[in-house]
């Protein structure tokens, strides 16, 4: 079975001043991360104090745009056409909710590598989503 | 300070109804608190705690209390999804154990049925969520987030469809004496994965009903208890937790019953093989799954093993479950299944579920409830109980 992923409405995303360095980054064709300097790591979805240890020495780094699939689920019913709801697992650590498209929905797998696109919300605002970048892992 | 012993459950009721558009939802709200009510043998004078969470319209507690002519000295309207109203058990025994309040009330009511609401939809709740702009436009909706949990527990566990199937095969087995399941008909391990796929690993029959209706619980203090004419129905146990994305730390294979369940033993002091009968959440197949692993039934990662081959079936299995047949093929009023968990379980104690399925001498319960969206953030909440 072959089912090509189809571009479908995105639901814009409400924009905050705490979150407006990482659409501006997304409209450029990059992915950015908070990263927190106190305790060193990571998170996602960005804030403005970091949900590990609470300080407010978080700053944006941009990802290099590659993971590889954490889980998924292509929703068959009940949608004009289907689509993959997937999170994805950063090469920096963070899992992140995402779709998974530009690709045959039914070749998917846990553990494919993926990199990073952008499709546009009906706003305008950029998304970013995930394509793999080779066929199911071994 | 426990919560073990300090309150009764004196009082359940689950609304017959399964697709309600004659009834106002504040109407199906009065008609629950009043068969909980008639079935105590109180009245709604009696009442001053009263609990309710977002399924009651207008200003929650402000507008229904007023509506229901109560006049309370406690009230409480957190709202943990599907989960609430085991929560608001919890914390109407902790008002009653403080004397805050002596009789308490929790009430559910919906009609998503007859509003043609689907577990597919897309979900949102508000641009001022703080993740709203991380997660609307992918499309989340019921079915497909509670699948990347199916998903990973079958890549990391080899969990199969079939033996999710045997949930949805067990909980057919006891709607099947229900006269009021809207599934009423005992389904096979084939049927269920050969059901339409809705949520890649998730079928048609892996899913919950769609439902109107509603239910209520009244708690009182344990003199009330003991002058009431009813089986009584003691809460030993409880604990509540909330699991989230963890800051992209998040892993989907566990719920937030990995941290309530334990707290919920200790303060019981029982432990998972001493229970009877359990009421655990059933919006999917796997939600079931997640539970009885993280609640101590099995061994993380057995859960499959667990419940195949009848082993939640009522007189046949380890443990029976859902003997009402459940969210899967009873009823899921406003797609909150925490207090048809509740009622069953009260039922189970009481010695008044049906023959076909009550368990012989029951003692011990667990109801368990799971709300919000199990890979994603959800609220978790444990109770048990014993027969006194």
């Amino acid at each position: 079975m072959t089912t090509i992923a189809q571009d479908r409405e995105l639901h814009p995303p409400a924009i905050t001043p705490e979150t407006q360095p990482f659409f501006d980054a997304t409209a450029r064709g990059a992915l950015m991360l908070k990263f927190c300097d106190a305790c060193q790591r990571f998170h996602h979805y960005p804030r403005a104090l970091c949900p590990h240890c609470f300080s407010e020495r978080t700053r944006w780094v941009e990802t290099k745009g590659t993971g590889s699939i954490y889980t998924f689920s292509v929703l068959r019913a009940g949608t004009p056409t289907p689509f993959a709801l997937a999170y994805v697992q950063l090469d920096e650590g963070p899992r992140m909710m995402t779709n998974l498209v530009d690709c045959d929905l039914d070749a998917l797998d846990i553990g494919q590598p993926v990199r990073v696109v952008f499709k546009p919300a009906t706003n305008g605002a950029m998304i970013p989503m995930f394509t793999p970048t080779q066929g199911k892992a071994p | 300070m426990s919560i073990h012993g300090k309150a009764y459950l004196v009082g359940a009721y689950e609304h017959p109804t399964r697709e309600a558009k004659d009834k106002s939802l504040a109407q199906l709200h009065a008609e629950v608190a009043k068969g909980a009510l008639d079935d105590a043998g109180l009245t709604h004078r009696d009442v001053d705690g009263f609990f309710c969470a977002s399924d009651a319209p207008g200003l929650g507690p402000m507008s229904m209390i007023d509506y229901l002519g109560l006049r309370v000295r406690h009230l409480d309207s957190t709202d943990i999804g599907g989960a609430s109203y085991l929560a608001h058990v919890h914390h109407a025994a902790q008002a009653i154990a403080l004397g805050k309040c002596n009789v308490a009330l929790v009430t559910l009511a919906g009609k998503p049925r007859s509003s043609g609401w689907s577990g597919t939809q897309a979900r949102t709740f508000g641009d001022e969520a703080p993740d709203a702009a991380f997660e609307y436009a992918y499309g989340m909706g019921t079915a497909n987030v509670y699948a990347m949990s199916a998903k990973r527990h079958m890549y990391e566990f080899g969990t199969t469809s079939e033996q999710l199937a045997w949930i949805k095969v067990a909980a057919s087995h006891h709607a099947q004496h229900n006269p009021h399941a809207m599934l009423r008909d005992v389904v096979t391990v084939e049927q269920v994965v050969n059901s339409k796929l809705v949520a890649d690993p998730l079928h048609k029959l892996d899913c919950c009903v769609v439902s109107d209706g509603g239910g209520a619980v009244i708690l009182a203090r344990p003199e009330i208890a003991r002058e009431l004419k009813r089986p009584r129905v003691k809460l030993i146990g409880a604990g509540e937790s909330l699991k989230g994305l963890d800051g992209g730390d998040i892993d989907v294979t566990h719920t937030g019953a990995v941290w309530s369940g334990p707290r919920a033993f200790e303060e019981a002091g029982v432990k998972p093989s001493d229970i009877q009968y359990a009421s655990i959440y059933d919006s999917f197949t796997i939600t079931v799954l997640l539970q009885l692993e993280d609640l101590g039934f099995c061994k993380k990662g057995e859960g499959g093993k667990f419940v195949a081959d009848g082993g939640l079936i009522s007189g046949v299995g380890k443990l029976p479950f859902n003997t009402d047949g459940g969210g899967l093929c009873n009823n899921h009023p406003r797609n909150r299944g925490g207090m048809t968990k509740i009622i069953e379980a009260v039922r189970q104690l009481r010695g008044e579920a049906h023959p076909a399925v009550q368990v012989p001498n029951c003692q011990l319960a667990l109801a368990q409830g799971l709300g919000g969206f199990l890979a994603g953030r959800h609220g978790s909440a444990t109770l048990i109980m014993e027969r006194e």
